[in-house]
């Protein structure tokens, strides 16, 4: 029985010819990330350590970015803590204000993570580098701890989930449908313990950005990681973001797959998961009216420059609806930097939106944009959890940057068609 | 090595969010985290729980976030042993890694009433509900976490290493 994408990868870094599901293994790490909560969590952890020096301070990436620019005194605390840690190992990776970004848009667009790489990240959404064919998963502070100073991790190998994607989306449609539709048809446990490998010639039809988007909500089907075969486009992305080599892995055609889904792109609409599980996906032409409070259009998910020019495009010569709350986030300096010399940033400022500095801010509930009780928000974020955003009587509508930019003018749930577009 | 307690009952997909919302992670103190554990899930918990007891769960137990604040607020609570039908891979890892002991057991999950008197024997895996009388086969851990658990978490496994 021959050996899945994810599987080969893990073999590889655990000096193995061969691996399969179940078998716990250890692997060399190629990246070690974490943020300004995780981060402090996994220095005070690497203080108990016999080891007192990170195995390669070129190969650990540290990124303020949840609670950054610091919200209040204990943040503020946190990030010195972050901050003291890099400086003190040297750490090559450490991102300070100005330079920061949510940290999934982030480390693909410095060029740290590439095909063939297994990287953990403090953070769930670590499966975002799956899009550029990466093994990358989430894992906790403690392992952070243990990654860092040893340059290992300890895996369980797993099984896999097949999802061929055919055919080419539809106007207004994008990696946020696709991902919310395949959650909504497997669960928000569907994918448990495994890798989503998706293969298909459908996905010549996704943009980078489609892909970064898919492979980040991995998690939110209960996956392992999220992995995308390299194509040209995934090279060429690499070759313009990154010095690093890359080496390109592809599944056997004899890997064995737990389940196989067959996905049409083309018959994929435009999609909202209703609180308070990304599970609960409905199609917004299937809706009745579902009055809204704010939008956010950024984050890890959905903060990148295909998101914001997509918003763009449905805000422009448009207004917000009256007492609807916008708030635009690009997801690091250098797309902010781009939106405003494409003018993006104009046109959501002229429609009535705000727009604000790189943060993980109202996604997780931390600032920037938290909600009353009783208030409705569409989010382009990952998660609609209970308090997710604020209020435990408030409510998340996750949907892509299209359906937030359209409800952001009609004040209710809306697709772009509504608009006429 | 057992737990016993009074067990806490809760359904699906328990995330970490309701665990411990982020509104609280600019904390990383155990004993801070505790005061908020299950907040958003059951604003009684923490007034209710005592040390040793239980906590029961249904499917994908600790799912979302990777936060470790989790399972440390959960522990640091009193709570000594988790028994759910199944965990979110991150929260699991977490578990083990920081020393909080946690059980799959499908049955268990689904037998064990709210405020049941439970021992859990973790050498042999077997759930016992004493109120009920009822008891259960739980998944043995895998002889390379055991270890990890055995030396109180990951650091101490490396440490020892």
């Amino acid at each position: 029985m021959g050996m899945t994408m994810t599987q080969k990868i893990l073999a590889a870094h655990a000096g193995l010819d061969k691996v399969e599901a179940g078998q716990l293994i250890e692997a060399d790490l190629d990246l070690v990330l974490g943020n300004d909560i995780t981060s402090p969590v996994a220095i005070h952890e690497m203080d108990k350590m016999t080891v007192k020096t990170v195995f390669d301070k070129d190969k650990i990436a540290l990124v303020p970015d949840h609670f950054v620019p610091n919200k209040d005194i204990k943040s503020a605390e946190h990030c010195k803590c972050v901050r003291q840690f890099a400086m003190k190992h040297d750490i090559t990776n450490y991102f300070e204000v100005g330079q920061m970004g949510i940290e999934h848009a982030l480390l693909p667009e410095k060029g740290l993570t590439v095909a063939g790489d297994v990287i953990i990240g403090a953070d769930s959404h670590t499966c975002t580098y799956g899009a550029l064919g990466a093994f990358s998963t989430g894992v906790g502070s403690t392992d952070m701890a243990a990654g860092m100073a040893t340059g290992k991790a300890w895996f369980k190998v797993p099984s896999a989930i097949k999802f061929n994607l055919t055919g080419k989306p539809s106007k207004w449609v994008s990696g946020k449908d696709v991902i919310l539709h395949i959650i909504g048809m497997i669960g928000v446990d569907g994918a448990l313990y495994k890798s989503m490998e998706f293969t298909g010639d459908g996905i010549a039809n996704l943009t980078m950005d489609d892909r970064f988007t898919i492979a980040n909500m991995a998690i939110e089907a209960g996956g392992k990681n999220g992995i995308f075969p390299v194509d040209d486009l995934t090279r060429e992305y690499m070759k313009e973001h990154s010095k690093r080599p890359f080496v390109e892995y592809s599944a056997d055609d004899d890997a064995e797959y737990e389940q196989v889904y067959d996905i049409n792109l083309a018959e994929i609409k435009p999609t909202v998961a209703f609180p308070h599980l990304p599970e609960n996906t409905h199609t917004v032409d299937s809706i009745d009216d579902i009055k809204i409070d704010q939008v956010v259009i950024g984050s890890c998910t959905n903060g990148r420059i295909d998101d914001l020019r997509c918003a763009a495009k449905i805000l422009e010569g448009r207004k917000v609806a009256k007492g609807l709350r916008v708030i635009v986030i690009p997801a690091t300096q250098k797309i902010y930097l781009q939106a405003i010399e494409e003018g993006l940033v104009q046109t959501f400022i002229n429609a009535g939106a705000v727009v604000s500095t790189p943060t993980c801010g109202p996604c997780l509930g931390g600032y920037m944009g938290i909600l009353a009780e009783g208030e409705r928000c569409v989010s382009t974020t990952n998660r609609n959890f209970v308090g997710r955003m604020g209020h435990v009587d408030s409510e998340i509508y996750l949907a892509s940057p299209a359906v937030a930019a359209a409800s952001a003018v009609t004040g209710k749930i809306s697709q772009p068609s509504e608009l006429g577009l | 090595m057992k737990a016993e307690g009074r067990v806490f009952k809760y359904g699906d997909n328990v995330d970490t969010d309701v665990i411990i919302p982020a509104r609280y992670l600019n904390s990383s103190d155990p004993a801070e985290l505790a005061t908020h554990c299950m907040e958003d899930i059951d604003k009684d918990f923490v007034k209710n729980v005592k040390k040793g007891d239980i906590i029961v769960a249904n499917k994908n137990f600790g799912c979302g976030s990777s936060r470790e604040h989790a399972p440390i607020a959960i522990k640091a609570a009193g709570v000594s042993c988790v028994i759910a039908e199944t965990f979110a891979r991150i929260f699991y890892r977490n578990s083990i890694n920081i020393g909080l002991p946690i059980i799959e057991c499908p049955e268990a999950a689904k037998a064990i009433n709210a405020g049941d008197d439970v021992e859990v024997d973790f050498d042999s895996g077997v759930i016992t509900d004493k109120t009920t009388g009822q008891s259960f086969k739980g998944q043995a851990f895998p002889e390379f976490m055991q270890k990890i658990i055995k030396a109180e978490g990951l650091i101490n496994y490396i440490n020892n290493k």
